[in-house]
């Protein structure tokens, strides 16, 4: 059930180069969440900018009542957003969105973030640690400065292993291929990853490869968040003549199995 | 005592004026965790084509000052699923379903017409010829009298059911296209449709949407709507459903003073989907601050100050 709620802001910091983490009050929300959703922020009180912005769940304190966002500057809207202060509301839709599938206890889990994907990723990991399931982390960023929640990867228990496209920190290189040079010495049950659509393309291809299951979280334009306006279609296999029928990343996602994501015709 | 809301839209008996502008509230279920659907005066549904229909390629939106633009293509699941798995939903709830409605040849909206006739619980046609993100179809009917009234009269001759037509902006005269609808037999007139716009990735130097073009809906396109119910008000005696970036009552009230009987919310469910809620509260408010009895005594009063 997804409610519609103001939620108090209660820190608001900027942690990179265009990076916030916003933390919320919003117990409601929370009640009903499982990672890889997402929340639909109203960032002003007027009409411009109009449209929501849909940020995924960062992640969440459910003691007491908090859920954190991790969003990067792109445009008017979340330039908007880094304007508010704690102690102001937002409005917020949620929580939104299929999340992810969480994996048996005895499955050896990858999850592979890139720059922003990190963000419900980290919420994926607060609940693996719950259950005391482990997991390898692959994170990679164009550079040193766009590793993201290195340290809550850590402090969750988790050692993240980093690439950088620049060399700054890390492997030298697109997170993929550490990952593929990984995946040829051990077995894989199951890759959860979320980070700009040519990554996750690259990342099928391997992983299809060695016909291992995987789930990302997928991004597109959305309006509504609510599956009405049908703006954030994204390609989906299908047996018809197109080869692909439209879903939608607010309702159908953002997490689909990447099996069924039709990568070449987007 | 509470002033009457009800009003009655070319044969649809509606509770309340406000309703959902097509394409901005799905088949009901999206926005009925956040408001009670038997609130609505009435509810018109996603655009319905015979066959189901892909859509654009995506980027499908994008924001423009104080609207957006959209290009979403007329996707939809076809009239069979529509009559088959979203009508049996909506009859759970009371209020008036009006079914909007698309066809690429004259010939497919007297079909559709047609079937949703033998269908319990459709209480109007909402006839779409005014979309302006299809190759075929939609705007080409709509921007030309004769072909508007060429539409309707098929509809006409294919069902009972009550015909509201769906209007474009994007003509010489709203007026004329209106009155060929009139004489054709449409029973009631939605205005307006979006406006055909697009927008330009300055950074990537191309178009932002995926089909170029799209429709402009929202509060930017408010003045544009308003204009046109006060226009074809004059001319025409049809009851109007008045729609156009209505977010508040406040704008809702201005299509109802320039002549709309009833109004319906679109983009604004996108932004807050209690919007159709608090609109039809302001109306409620507005006629007893005022000391009105009935919502009909302000449909149209602008004209007569």
């Amino acid at each position: 059930m997804s409610l519609i709620i103001d939620a108090e802001v209660i820190e608001h910091e900027q942690v990179g180069p265009d990076f916030y983490r916003l933390k919320l009050l919003a117990p409601e929300i929370l009640k009903n969440a499982v990672p890889g959703q997402f929340v639909h922020v109203r960032v002003s009180q007027s009409l411009e900018p109009l449209l929501r912005r849909p940020i995924s769940i960062h992640n969440v304190n459910r003691e007491k009542g908090q859920l954190m966002l991790l969003y990067q500057v792109v445009g008017r809207g979340t330039a908007v957003l880094t304007r508010a202060k704690p102690g102001q509301s937002l409005n917020l839709l949620g929580p939104l969105g299929r999340g992810f599938t969480l994996p048996a206890e005895s499955q050896k889990v990858v999850v592979v973030a890139g720059g922003i994907g990190v963000a419900p990723l980290i919420y994926l990991l607060q609940e693996l640690a719950l259950n005391s399931i482990s997991a390898a982390v692959y994170l990679g960023a164009r550079s040193k400065e766009y590793l993201l929640a290195v340290k809550e990867i850590s402090s969750l228990g988790f050692t993240p292993f980093l690439a950088t496209d620049d060399g700054s920190e890390g492997y030298h290189g697109p997170v993929t291929s550490m990952l593929e040079k990984d995946l040829a010495k051990q077995p894989v049950d199951i890759v959860y990853s979320c980070g700009p659509f040519p990554m996750l393309k690259s990342l099928a291809k391997i992983l299809m490869n060695y016909n291992i299951p995987f789930e990302v979280s997928l991004e597109e334009r959305m309006g509504c968040g609510v599956g009405a306006c049908l703006s954030c279609a994204c390609k989906i296999k299908s047996a018809g003549e197109a080869g692909y029928v439209y879903r939608h990343v607010c309702v159908d996602g953002p997490v689909f199995s990447g099996q069924e994501v039709a990568w070449d015709e987007a | 005592m509470k002033p009457k809301l009800a009003v009655n839209i070319g044969g649809i008996n509606m509770k309340n004026p406000v309703t959902t502008a097509s394409g901005t509230f799905g088949f009901g279920p999206e926005y009925a965790s956040y408001i009670d659907l038997n609130r609505l005066g009435a509810i018109v549904v996603k655009g319905t084509t015979l066959k189901p229909r892909q859509g654009n390629p995506t980027p499908r939106i994008v924001e423009t000052p104080a609207g957006i633009l959209n290009a979403i293509g007329l996707q939809n699941p076809g009239v069979d699923y529509f009559i088959e798995k979203a009508l049996p939903y909506l009859s759970n709830f009371d209020l008036p379903v009006i079914v909007n409605i698309s066809g690429d040849t004259v010939a497919d909206y007297a079909k559709l017409a047609a079937k949703l006739e033998q269908v319990e619980g459709v209480a109007g046609l909402e006839v779409n010829i005014s979309c302006p993100n299809v190759k075929k179809g939609g705007l080409q009917f709509g921007s030309d009298p004769e072909s508007a009234a060429e539409v309707v009269r098929a509809v006409k001759g294919s069902t009972n059911l009550p015909t509201i037509v769906k209007l474009s902006p994007n003509v010489t005269s709203i007026v004329k296209v209106a009155e060929k609808s009139a004489e054709a037999g449409a029973d009631a007139l939605s205005l307006i449709n979006t406006l055909l716009g697009m927008a330009i990735d300055v950074k990537r130097c191309r178009p932002v949407l995926g089909n170029v073009m799209g429709g402009l809906s929202g509060p930017a396109v408010r003045p544009v709507a308003v204009r046109a119910v006060w226009q074809v008000y004059k001319e025409v005696e049809l009851p109007i459903i008045g729609m156009g970036g209505i977010v508040t009552a406040e704008d809702a009230l201005e299509f109802i003073l320039a002549g709309a009987s009833a109004v319906a919310v679109g983009t604004a469910n996108f932004i807050n989907p209690r919007a159709t809620m608090e609109v039809l509260d302001g109306i409620e408010d507005y006629l007893i601050q005022y000391g009105y009895n009935d919502i009909k005594e302000i449909v149209g009063a602008a004209h007569r100050r």
